[in-house]
C-alpha cells in the first residue's frame, strides 16, 4: 500500500488541479458548444434588433400610410404593410421589444415555480404535498383567463412587468403535477438516501440532487414555454388585456397577419420568422445546458 | 495437428460412439452489428458443445461473457439484426436458418426454455391454466381443449402447485415469484422436449425457493429424460447439479470438462480465479479471497490475442500473439511456435472445434498448470489482511457503537381515498434485539421481505422508533436534538446495495466523494486533500475524479460509494448488500477492501446480506431474521458448524456449496411453500407453517408452537441464541 500512495503523492503536486470545480465545468462546456453560441448570439442578436429596428425605417410605431394599404413588401415598406397601412417591419421590431421580455421571463418564471412546488411537494409528502397540490388543482380550475383580465385592468399601464407574473402564475400547474411525479420515484433513490444519511438538509437534496436530475424536462418545458407565453399575451391583448396600446408586442402582430397568411402572406411571415428564430435560438441554448448538465447524453461522449 | 488429436480422443472416450447428440452446436458466432458509426459487438466467437439424453451441461460465466446470447441463438429467439454463424443441430438437423414458422414447430416441442425473470414471464391477463393448456395445444392441435386442460392440471401438480384444480384459475399475479417459475418449467415441461435451456433460472429467487426450484428441475429430467442446458453465474448451483460443464468468458468458451475436472482441477487462469473469488460457507478460515484485477473487456473492442490476458497474473508476450484454441491439456502450441506462426504471418488455423467430451482449455500455459499443479493460490497474487486490533480484547470489554433494543417498525394498511380506515399492519419489523461492538462486523441475514433492509432505514434514520430503542455510541436516538442527530451522522454511513442508483448520476465523482465533507462544514483544502486520500484508500486513481459514475463498472462505483461513506471518518458503517449486485471476481475485490478497511481504521460493520457465504466469509456475529423477527443469533463460527433454529438449519441447507463432491453427498432440507405475508403472520412462531421440525412433533409440542411465541434463547451457554421451543444444535454442512 505504501508503494502506491507515494506514486499518488508524486502525481498529485503537478497535475491535479485542487479541486474541479462543477459549474466552472458547465460553464466551460457551454461556451465549448457551438449550438449554445449560436444560441446567444442569435438571442443577442434579436434584443439589439429589437431596439433599433423601429429607428431603422422612417416610420414610427403605429403611423399608418395611407398610400399603401396591404402593400407587399418594397423599398418604402421593406416587409409590406398591413390593411391600416402599418410597417410590418416597425411593427414586429417594436412588438418583439416586449414579447423578448415576456417570452423570456413567463418561461423561466413558471418552469421556476413548477420546479420548486412539484419537488417539494413529491419529496415531502404527506401535508406539503397535499396542500401544493390544493393550490395546484385550483389554479387549474379558476378560470384564468378572466382573473387576468380583471387584474390587468387594475394594474393600468406600465404594468406589463405584473402580466408576466400573472402570465407564470397561470402556467406552472401541469409541469408542477408531472415533477411531483418523477420527484416521488427520485425521492427512493439511493443517493437521496445516502444524502439524507449524511445530513444534507432537504431543501439542499432538493436543489442539488432532485432538480439536476430532472433538468431535461424542465429546460424541454421552459422552451415550449417560451413561445406559449409570448401567444398567450396575445390573446389578452386581443381583448385588450394584455399589452395595451401605444405599446405593441410580437403577439398582436402576429395574431393581426393570421388571418391575412393565405392572401397577404408578408403579414404574417415576417413576425412569425421573428418568433421561429426566438424559439429556435432558446432551444439551442436549452440544448446546450441539457448536455452540460447530464453526463450520460450523447454528445459529451465524443 | 489439433484435428488429429480429437478425432483420436474422441475414439477414446467412446463415450457418444452410437448416440448422436441431442442438441449440438459447432462454432457458434454471434455478432451484433453496430449503428452509426459504432464497432460490432462480438458477443459470442466461437462456441461448441453437444449434450445428449439425460445430461446437464452448465454454462458458466460472468455477465456479460455471451452465454444467454450462445442459446438464445440456439432457440432462435435472437432479433433479425443479430448476425449468426455456425451450426446447432437437434437431433443432426440444422437449426440455424429455419425460418420462424418452422422454428415454432420445434419450440416448445423438443427444445424449450426457461427465463431467469419469472415476473414478465407470463401474461398478466391471461389464467396461468390456460396458459399452461395454450402450449400443450399449440403442439397437439387435435388434442382438444378438456385434455388439454387435464393436462395443464397434472403438470401443476407435478411442479408442487398445492390444489392444482383451484389453482388453475388463478392469474401469474396472485402467485409468488417461485409458484410463477415453477409454471414456467411446467410449460418448458408441458410437451416432453428432448432439451430444456435454463436461464439463470433461480437468480431472481430466494435460496430456499431456490433449492425448490433445483429440486424440481431435478425431477424434470428423471421424468421426461431431456438433457438440460442450464446458464448460470453461481458455482455453486453448477456444482451439485450439472455434469459437464463450459466455462465462457468474453464471448468465447474457455475451459470445458466434467464438473469435478473443472473444480478440482482446472487449468485455466480466469476459471481458477472465478473458483478461489468465491466465498466459501463451508470453510471456517478461508483466508482473503483471490481477487481478479481490472474488468472484463468490452465486446466490441476486445484486446488481441486472449481476452483474459489483460487480467492474467500469469501472462506472457505471446499471450496478445494469438487468440488461444480449446485444446486439451498439455496439446497448446509452445510459445516458440506461437511466435513462429506470428512471424510467418499465417492465420491462426481454426481447429476442429467440436464437443469431445475430455476437458479442453484454451491457455497456452495450461500444460505448465497442470504439471506444476498450481492452484489460485499459487498464480493470484493474494493480499494480506491485517488481524482487527480490537479483535484482542474481550467483546464485552469493547465500547459498543450500536444497540437495538426491540425495535418496532410497523406499517399501517389502509383503505379509502379521504377517509383512510386502517385495515392490517404490516409487521415489517417485530421487536429485534442486538447490539455491534468496536472493531466487530454483524450479519443480519435472511430471505427478502423479512425486514431487514427496514431495520437498516430504522437505524439510519436516527429517530425515535415506533418502539423500542435505538442508541449509537451509547447514545438514544429518542432523545436527540437536531444538532446531535447531525453530530452523530458522522460517526455513522451507509453503503448500499445498488452501484447503479446509490450514486448522483449527474455529479462528477469529486462531488459525490466531497458531499459529506462539505455538508459537515470542512474547510475547501482539507476536503480537496481528503477527496484524494479517499480515492486512493479504496483503489481508484486520481485522475477518476472529475469523471461521472456512468464511466465506471459496478464494482468501481461499489469503491467509489465506500469512499463517500467513509469520507467523515465514521466509526460504524451500515453494508447493504454491498455485494450482491457484483459479479463473482469484482465481488472478491470489494469484499477484500472491506476486511482491509476494517482491520486498519477499525470500523464496526453492520452487513445485511441474503449471501450467507459472504457472510460467513465477512462476519463475527450473524442474526438471521424471518418475518421481522430475529429467530437466531450468535458467533458466526458456532451458528454455521451447528445451527440450533430448524430455520437456520433450513436456510444453511439450501445453498449449494461450490465443491461437487461435498455437494453430492449433502441432503438439502427444502422448505414448503413460500414466507407468509407480514400483513398475516402466523400465530404463535412465525416459522412453524414451513418448519421441517413441526411436522415431526407430537400433538402437544405443535400446539405450543401454535400458541406461544419463542423467545430467543441461550442455546450453547454462551454467545448463541435460538427462538425456538425445541431448539436442537445440529450440523448441516
Amino acid at each position: 500500500m505504501s508503494t502506491t500512495e507515494t506514486s499518488t503523492e508524486a502525481a498529485k503536486a503537478p497535475a491535479v488541479p485542487p479541486a474541479p470545480n462543477r459549474v466552472k465545468t458547465i460553464v466551460r462546456q457551454l461556451l465549448g458548444t457551438p449550438r449554445v453560441i449560436i444560441g446567444l448570439a442569435l438571442l443577442a442578436l434579436l434584443a439589439v434588433f429589437a431596439f433599433t429596428g423601429p429607428l431603422m425605417t422612417g416610420w414610427e410605431v403605429g403611423e399608418r400610410d395611407f398610400t399603401a394599404l396591404l402593400d407587399e413588401p418594397s423599398p418604402e415598406h421593406w416587409m409590406g404593410t398591413n390593411k391600416t397601412g402599418q410597417d410590418v417591419f416597425t411593427q414586429a421590431t417594436a412588438g418583439l421589444q416586449k414579447s423578448l421580455l415576456i417570452g423570456l421571463l413567463v418561461a423561466l418564471l413558471s418552469t421556476g415555480i413548477a420546479a420548486l412546488v412539484g419537488a417539494f411537494a413529491g419529496y415531502f409528502g404527506s401535508i406539503t404535498d397535499r396542500a401544493l397540490m390544493w393550490i395546484a388543482d385550483l389554479a387549474l380550475v379558476l378560470p384564468s383567463f378572466v382573473i387576468l383580465a380583471i387584474l390587468s385592468k387594475h394594474f393600468g399601464d406600465g404594468g406589463w412587468f405584473v402580466l408576466v407574473i400573472l402570465l407564470a402564475a397561470f402556467s406552472w400547474m401541469v409541469t408542477s403535477k408531472m415533477i411531483r411525479g418523477m420527484t416521488i420515484s427520485l425521492r427512493e433513490r439511493e443517493y437521496i438516501h445516502a444524502a439524507r444519511f449524511m445530513g444534507v438538509p432537504s431543501h439542499k437534496i432538493i436543489l442539488r440532487h432532485i432538480l439536476p436530475n430532472m433538468s431535461s424536462l424542465l429546460i424541454a418545458d421552459a422552451t415550449i414555454a417560451v413561445s406559449t407565453a409570448i401567444i398567450g399575451e396575445t390573446s389578452l391583448s386581443y381583448f385588450g388585456f394584455g399589452v395595451q396600446p401605444p405599446d405593441i408586442s410580437l403577439g398582436v402582430v402576429i395574431a393581426d397577419g393570421s388571418k391575412f397568411a393565405n392572401s397577404s402572406w408578408w403579414i404574417f411571415a415576417f413576425p412569425t420568422l421573428l418568433l421561429v428564430i426566438l424559439v429556435l435560438a432558446v432551444n439551442m441554448i436549452g440544448d446546450g445546458l441539457r448536455d452540460a448538465l447530464d453526463p450520460q447524453s450523447k454528445s459529451r461522449r465524443s | 495437428m489439433s484435428a488429429q488429436t480429437i478425432e483420436n480422443t474422441e475414439a477414446a472416450s467412446g463415450r457418444s460412439g452410437d448416440e448422436t447428440p441431442v442438441l449440438e452446436v459447432r462454432d457458434l458466432h454471434v455478432t451484433f452489428r453496430g449503428l452509426g458509426g459504432n464497432a460490432d459487438v462480438n458477443a459470442v466467437r466461437g462456441v461448441s458443445y453437444s449434450v445428449h439424453r439425460g445430461e446437464v451441461l452448465g454454462i458458466v460465466g460472468e455477465s456479460g461473457s455471451g452465454k444467454s446470447v450462445s442459446s438464445m441463438a440456439a432457440m432462435g429467439l435472437l432479433p433479425d439484426h443479430a448476425v449468426i454463424t455456425g451450426s446447432v443441430k437437434l437431433h443432426g438437423e440444422e437449426l440455424l436458418g429455419l425460418d420462424d414458422r418452422e422454428m415454432a414447430t420445434r419450440r416448445g416441442k423438443v427444445i424449450s426454455m426457461v427465463f431467469q425473470d419469472p415476473l414478465s414471464g407470463l401474461t398478466p391477463v391471461y389464467t396461468v391454466g390456460d396458459q399452461l393448456a395454450e402450449a400443450v395445444l399449440v403442439h397437439n392441435p387435435g388434442a382438444g381443449k378438456a385434455q388439454a386442460r387435464e393436462r395443464a392440471v397434472r403438470l401443476l401438480d407435478l411442479v408442487g402447485i398445492p390444489n392444482p384444480e383451484g389453482r388453475y384459475r388463478s392469474f401469474p399475479h396472485e402467485f409468488s415469484g417461485g409458484m410463477r417459475q415453477r409454471v414456467m418449467i411446467a410449460m418448458a415441461m408441458a410437451n416432453d422436449p428432448d432439451v430444456i435451456i435454463c436461464d439463470e433460472p433461480t437468480t431472481a429467487l430466494d435460496v430456499t425457493i431456490q433449492a425448490q426450484i433445483l429440486d424440481l428441475l431435478r425431477t424434470a429430467r428423471e421424468e421426461t429424460g431431456a438433457a438440460i442446458v442450464m446458464i448460470t453465474h453461481d458455482l455453486g448451483v453448477v456444482a451439485g447439479f450439472v455434469d459437464r460443464m463450459l466455462v465462457m468468458y468474453a464471448g468465447r468458451p474457455v475451459e470445458m470438462g466434467t464438473v469435478d475436472e473443472i473444480y478440482y482441477g482446472s487449468r485455466m487462469p480466469y476459471t481458477m480465479g472465478l473458483l478461489g473469488a468465491v466465498p466459501r460457507m463451508d470453510l471456517e478460515r478461508q483466508g482473503a479471497l483471490v481477487p481478479i484485477k481490472g474488468t472484463p473487456p468490452s465486446l466490441s473492442a476486445l484486446p488481441p490475442g486472449c481476452p483474459f490476458a489483460p487480467r492474467c497474473p500469469i501472462v506472457r508476450p505471446e499471450c496478445s500473439l494469438a487468440e488461444p484454441d480449446l485444446l486439451p491439456v498439455g496439446e497448446q502450441p509452445s510459445e516458440a511456435q506461437i511466435r513462429a506462426a506470428r512471424e510467418a504471418g499465417a492465420p491462426a488455423e481454426a481447429a476442429g472445434v467440436s464437443d469431445t467430451g475430455v476437458q479442453r482449455v484454451a491457455c497456452i500455459r495450461s500444460g505448465e498448470i497442470a504439471d506444476n499443479a498450481w492452484t489460485a493460490q499459487d498464480i493470484y497474487p493474494i493480499p494480506e489482511i491485517p488481524e482487527v486490533p480490537a479483535a484482542k480484547t474481550r467483546r464485552e470489554d469493547r465500547p459498543e457503537m450500536l444497540r437495538v433494543e426491540s425495535l418496532i417498525k410497523h406499517h399501517a394498511l389502509t383503505k379509502g381515498a379521504v377517509f383512510k380506515r386502517r385495515v392490517g399492519t404490516v409487521y415489517a419489523v417485530d421487536g429485534i434485539d442486538f447490539d455491534i461492538r468496536e472493531g466487530e462486523t454483524l450479519a443480519l441475514v435472511g430471505e427478502s421481505g423479512c425486514g431487514k433492509s427496514t431495520t437498516l432505514m430504522e437505524i439510519m434514520g436516527l429517530e425515535k422508533p415506533q418502539g423500542g430503542s435505538v442508541s449509537v455510541m451509547g447514545r438514544d436516538t429518542s432523545g436527540l436534538g437536531g444538532a446531535d442527530r447531525f453530530a452523530l451522522r458522522r460517526d455513522m454511513q451507509i453503503v448500499f446495495q445498488d452501484p447503479m442508483s446509490s450514486l448522483d448520476p449527474r455529479m462528477p465523482v469529486f462531488d459525490i466523494i466531497a458531499e459529506p465533507l462539505r455538508t459537515h462544514r470542512r474547510p475547501a483544502a482539507e476536503t480537496t486533500a481528503r477527496v484524494y486520500e479517499l480515492l486512493d484508500l479504496v483503489g481508484l486513481n486520481t485522475e477518476h475524479a472529475t469523471r461521472y459514475p456512468a464511466e465506471f463498472s459496478g464494482g468501481q462505483r461499489q469503491r467509489i460509494g465506500i469512499a463517500r461513506a467513509l469520507a467523515l471518518e465514521p466509526r460504524l458503517l451500515v453494508l447493504d448488500e454491498p455485494v450482491s449486485a457484483l459479479d463473482v471476481s469484482i465481488q472478491a475485490g470489494v469484499v477484500n477492501l472491506l476486511e482491509e478497511l476494517q482491520a486498519r481504521l477499525g470500523l464496526s460493520y453492520l452487513f445485511v446480506a441474503h449471501d450467507l457465504s459472504v457472510v460467513r466469509h465477512i462476519a463475527d456475529r450473524v442474526a438471521v431474521m424471518y418475518l421481522g423477527k430475529i429467530v437466531e443469533i450468535g458467533d458466526t463460527d458456532a451458528v454455521y458448524t451447528r445451527p440450533a433454529h430448524p430455520y437456520t438449519q433450513a436456510l444453511l441447507s439450501a445453498i449449494p456449496i461450490p465443491d461437487p463432491e461435498k455437494e453430492r453427498a449433502r441432503t438439502h432440507i427444502v422448505l414448503d411453500g413460500d414466507l407468509p405475508s407480514p400483513a398475516n403472520p402466523p400465530s404463535g412462531c412465525r416459522f412453524r407453517t414451513r418448519c421441517q421440525k413441526f411436522i415431526t412433533l407430537s400433538e402437544p409440542e405443535q400446539e405450543r408452537c401454535m400458541s406461544i411465541e419463542p423467545a430467543l434463547e441461550a442455546t450453547n451457554g454462551g454467545d448463541q441464541a435460538a427462538a425456538c421451543h425445541f431448539a436442537e444444535r445440529q450440523t448441516v454442512l
